[in-house]
C-alpha cells in the first residue's frame, strides 16, 4: 500500500476512535509540554545569569593577592600584601591584551550624613574602574586624576546611599558625608544598577580615589585587588597569561614557585554559572523525558489493544491481499501519527505554558532545538513503541484472524 | 464430464493437509483432486469436520497443502511465500464471507476499494471508479456513501460481493455467504450469484446447506477429507423464480 493510502487509513482509524486516541496522545502532550517548559526555563535562567554577570562589567579580569593554597595553609587573601603600586604600574605600562586597569581597595562601615546613617562599603578605585564595571555617573562628575594624585576626600555615591542618607535633599552634589569619621565631598551620583543575581544591592556603594581610601581610611600600601578589562572576550585567556607573566616577574617568583596571586575572569565565572544552569536544566529535562517514556508505553498499550480489537479487520485486509509489511506499516503509521500529533499539541501547550511561566516572572526562552528535539523524540517513540504491536498485527494468521470473534 | 475446451481456473492434484494437534496428526484433507473450469458455479458441501473449511483455505491461498499441488489460474501455490500468496489473493481471488466482514464506520465505496488499495497499479481515481462500477453491478449504485452500520444484512453482503468483484478475480470464493441472511435475502443473493455466473464468472460457494446446490452448475460433496461425490447439475433451478414464489413479506 502506498504512503498516502497508509496515511488515509491511519487517519481513519484515529478519527474512528477519537477519545481513545486523544487519551493516548495526552501522555505525549504532557511529556512534550513539560520538556519544552523545562528547557525554556533552563535556557531563560541561563540567559538571565549571563546578563547579570555581563552587567558586572566588560570582560572583567580580577587579580587578587595570594594563591589558592600556599604551603598547605590557606590564608585570607586580604591579609596578603602582594599586590602593590608597582604591579599596577607595570600592568599599565606593559599591557597588550588589556584595555582598562584599576587597583582596588575596599572597606565597609557606616556612612553618615546629618542624622542619617547607613551600612555601606567604600571602594577605592582608579578612574578606569568606571569603564571596567560600566558605571555611569548620572549627576555631577566623576573624581579626577588630580584627585587620585592628591588623595582628595571626594567620592561618587550609589543610588541606595542617596536614598538612605538624603531622603529629602534634592541637590546633594557638594554635600559632605562621613565614612569612618573621614569627610568625603560628593562629586557625583551613579546611575542605578539594581540588585545582582545573588541578591546584592549594587547601588549600596561609595566610590572614592584608591589613594584616598588606602592612605586615609586603611593606612596600607597594598591593594586588595586589581581589576582589568580584556580587549575582547576571546582575548581573556591571552590577557590572563600576560598578567601572570608581569606579576611573576615583578614578584621575582622562581619557575617552580606557585603564583602568589589569583586571577579570575568574568568569562570563567560565566562558564561556571552556565554549566551549573546546564546541569539543572539537564536534570529537569531528564525528569520530563521520563514522562515521555511513560507516554510511549501508554501508546504501545493502546496499540496492542487496538491490534487485538481489530484482529478481524487485519484478517480481512490480509485476505484481500495485504502483506505482513502492509499491515505492520499501517499500525506503525498510526502510532507515529498519534505520537506526532501529540507532539505538535504538546509543543503548543508547552509554548502556552512558557508564556504563563513568563507571566509569573520566571525567566524563559524557548530554544528552537528543543522543539526539533521534541519532534524527533515523538517520531522515535511512535516507531519504537509502535513496532511491537505492528509486528504482532503483521504476524497474525489470516485464517484465524478473519474468524476471530 | 467437464468441458475440455474451457480454461482451467483451479486445479487440485492430490492435495493433502495435515494438522498436528498435540501429539496427534489430524488429516483434514486426505488427497483431493479436481479441476474447476472458467465460468463454473461450484458448490462445495459437507458437514462440519468434513474438511470444507480447510479446502476453502487452500483454494483461497490462505494456507498451503502439506503435499500435492494447487494451481490457481496456472500458478503453483504450494511453495509460495506469504507475501507472494497475498499478492496472488489480491489479483486472482474475491472473497465473500458469512459475516460480511466490512470495515466499520466506513462507506460502501471505501469498503469496495479496499482490495485495490493493495494494488499499486490503481490510483485513487481508478480505484473509486472501479468500486462504483462494482457497486452498481450488485445494485447498490444509490448507496455509495452509506456507512456499513447504516445498511441491512442483505445490503452489507452486496457490498461484500462488490468488494469480491472489484479486482476482477479469476474466482469468487463464497464462504456460507447466505448463512447469516433470512430466506428472502438469501434468495436475493443467489439471484445475484446466478447473474454473475451467467456473466461468465467462476464462483465457488462453500456451504452446508444442500438447497443451494440446486442453483449451482456443479456440486462437490466432501466427507472426512475426501471427495464423496462430484457431479454436474443438469437441472439448475432459477433463484429468481424461487424468490418470486416466496410469500410476500407481511407489512405490519
Amino acid at each position: 500500500m502506498n504512503f498516502i493510502n497508509l496515511l488515509k487509513v491511519a487517519f481513519h482509524a484515529i478519527a474512528n476512535n477519537k477519545f481513545r486516541s486523544f487519551l493516548s496522545m495526552l501522555g505525549i502532550i504532557i511529556g512534550v509540554a513539560a520538556v519544552i517548559i523545562m528547557m525554556a526555563i533552563g535556557q531563560g535562567s541561563k540567559e538571565s545569569v549571563r546578563k547579570n554577570i555581563s552587567q558586572m562589567g566588560t570582560n572583567v579580569i580580577m587579580i587578587r593577592p595570594g594563591a589558592d593554597m600556599r604551603g598547605g595553609v590557606r590564608q585570607d587573601p586580604s591579609a596578603m600584601q602582594t599586590l602593590k603600586q608597582e604591579d599596577y604600574e607595570s600592568i599599565v605600562r606593559e599591557k597588550k591584551f588589556i584595555t582598562y586597569v584599576s587597583p582596588e581597595v575596599s572597606s565597609s562601615g557606616q556612612a553618615i550624613y546629618g542624622a542619617n546613617n547607613t551600612l555601606t562599603s567604600i571602594y577605592g578605585e582608579g578612574l578606569e574602574y568606571f569603564d571596567i564595571k560600566q558605571w555611569v555617573v548620572e549627576d555631577g562628575e566623576c573624581f579626577t586624576e588630580e584627585d587620585i594624585k592628591k588623595s582628595s576626600k571626594v567620592c561618587v555615591v550609589g543610588k541606595t546611599i542617596v536614598d538612605e542618607l538624603f531622603p529629602n535633599v534634592a541637590d546633594l552634589i557638594g554635600k559632605t558625608i562621613r565614612f569612618k569619621s573621614i569627610p568625603f565631598r560628593i562629586v557625583g551620583v551613579l546611575k542605578s544598577k539594581g540588585y545582582n543575581n545573588w541578591g546584592m544591592d549594587q547601588d549600596n556603594v561609595i566610590i572614592a580615589p584608591y589613594t584616598t581610601v588606602m592612605k586615609r581610611i586603611l593606612a596600607q600600601t597594598y591593594f586588595s585587588s586589581i581589576n582589568c578589562s580584556a580587549i575582547t572576550e576571546e582575548m581573556t585567556d591571552d590577557a590572563i597569561e600576560e598578567l601572570t607573566t608581569i606579576l611573576r616577574n615583578n614578584h621575582k617568583l622562581k619557575d617552580d614557585a606557585d603564583d602568589d596571586f589569583t586571577i579570575r575572569s568574568q568569562q570563567e565565572m560565566m562558564e561556571t554559572m552556565s554549566s551549573t544552569m546546564d546541569t539543572i536544566t539537564i536534570i529537569l529535562v531528564v525528569a520530563a523525558a521520563f514522562s515521555l517514556l511513560v507516554a510511549g508505553i501508554g501508546i504501545m498499550n493502546i496499540m496492542l489493544v487496538s491490534v487485538t480489537e481489530r484482529t478481524k479487520e487485519i484478517g480481512l485486509r490480509m485476505s484481500v491481499g495485504a502483506r505482513g509489511i502492509d499491515i505492520s506499516n499501517q499500525f506503525l503509521i498510526e502510532s507515529i501519527m498519534i505520537s506526532i500529533t501529540g507532539g505538535i499539541l504538546g509543543i503548543i501547550v508547552g509554548w502556552l505554558g512558557t508564556y504563563i511561566c513568563a507571566a509569573f516572572n520566571l525567566p524563559t526562552s524557548i530554544p528552537l532545538w528543543s522543539i526539533l528535539v521534541s519532534f524527533a523524540v515523538c517520531t522515535v517513540i511512535g516507531v519504537g513503541f509502535g513496532y511491537f504491536p505492528a509486528q504482532k498485527a503483521a504476524s497474525m494468521d489470516p485464517i484465524e484472524a478473519i474468524r476471530y470473534e | 464430464m467437464q468441458e475440455k475446451n474451457k480454461k482451467v481456473v483451479i486445479e487440485l492434484d492430490n492435495v493433502k493437509r495435515d494438522f498436528i494437534v498435540g501429539s496427534e496428526v489430524v488429516h483434514a484433507l486426505r488427497g483431493i483432486s479436481f479441476k474447476i473450469y472458467e465460468g463454473e458455479f461450484v458448490t462445495i458441501m459437507g458437514t462440519s469436520g468434513s474438511g470444507k473449511s480447510t479446502l476453502l483455505n487452500q483454494l483461497g491461498c490462505l494456507d498451503t497443502p502439506t503435499s500435492g499441488e494447487y494451481f490457481l489460474d496456472g500458478t503453483p501455490v504450494r511453495k509460495m511465500s506469504k507475501s507472494q500468496r497475498a499478492k496472488l489473493r489480491n489479483r486472482k481471488i474475491g472473497f465473500v464471507f458469512q459475516n460480511y466482514n466490512l470495515l466499520s464506520k466506513t462507506t460502501a465505496v471505501e469498503n469496495v476499494e479496499l482490495p485495490l488499495m493493495y494494488n499499486a497499479k490503481y490510483n485513487a481515481k481508478q480505484r473509486r471508479e472501479a468500486a462504483i462500477a462494482a457497486l452498481e453491478a450488485v445494485g447498490l449504485g444509490n448507496r455509495l456513501e452509506h456507512k456499513s452500520n447504516q445498511m441491512s444484512g442483505g445490503q452489507m453482503q452486496r457490498v461484500a460481493i462488490a468488494r469480491a468483484l472489484v479486482n476482477n478475480p479469476a474466482v469468487i470464493l463464497a464462504d456460507e455467504a447466505t448463512g447469516n441472511l433470512d430466506t428472502r435475502t438469501s434468495f436475493e443473493m443467489l439471484v445475484l450469484f446466478q447473474r454473475l455466473h451467467a456473466e461468465g464468472r467462476t464462483i465457488i460457494f462453500v456451504t452446508h446447506n444442500p438447497e443451494i446446490a440446486q442453483y449451482s452448475s456443479r456440486n462437490i460433496m466432501l466427507r472426512d477429507g475426501k471427495i464423496r461425490e462430484d457431479k454436474e447439475n443438469n437441472n439448475i433451478l432459477s433463484a429468481a423464480e424461487a424468490l418470486a414464489a416466496l410469500p410476500k413479506p407481511q407489512d405490519d
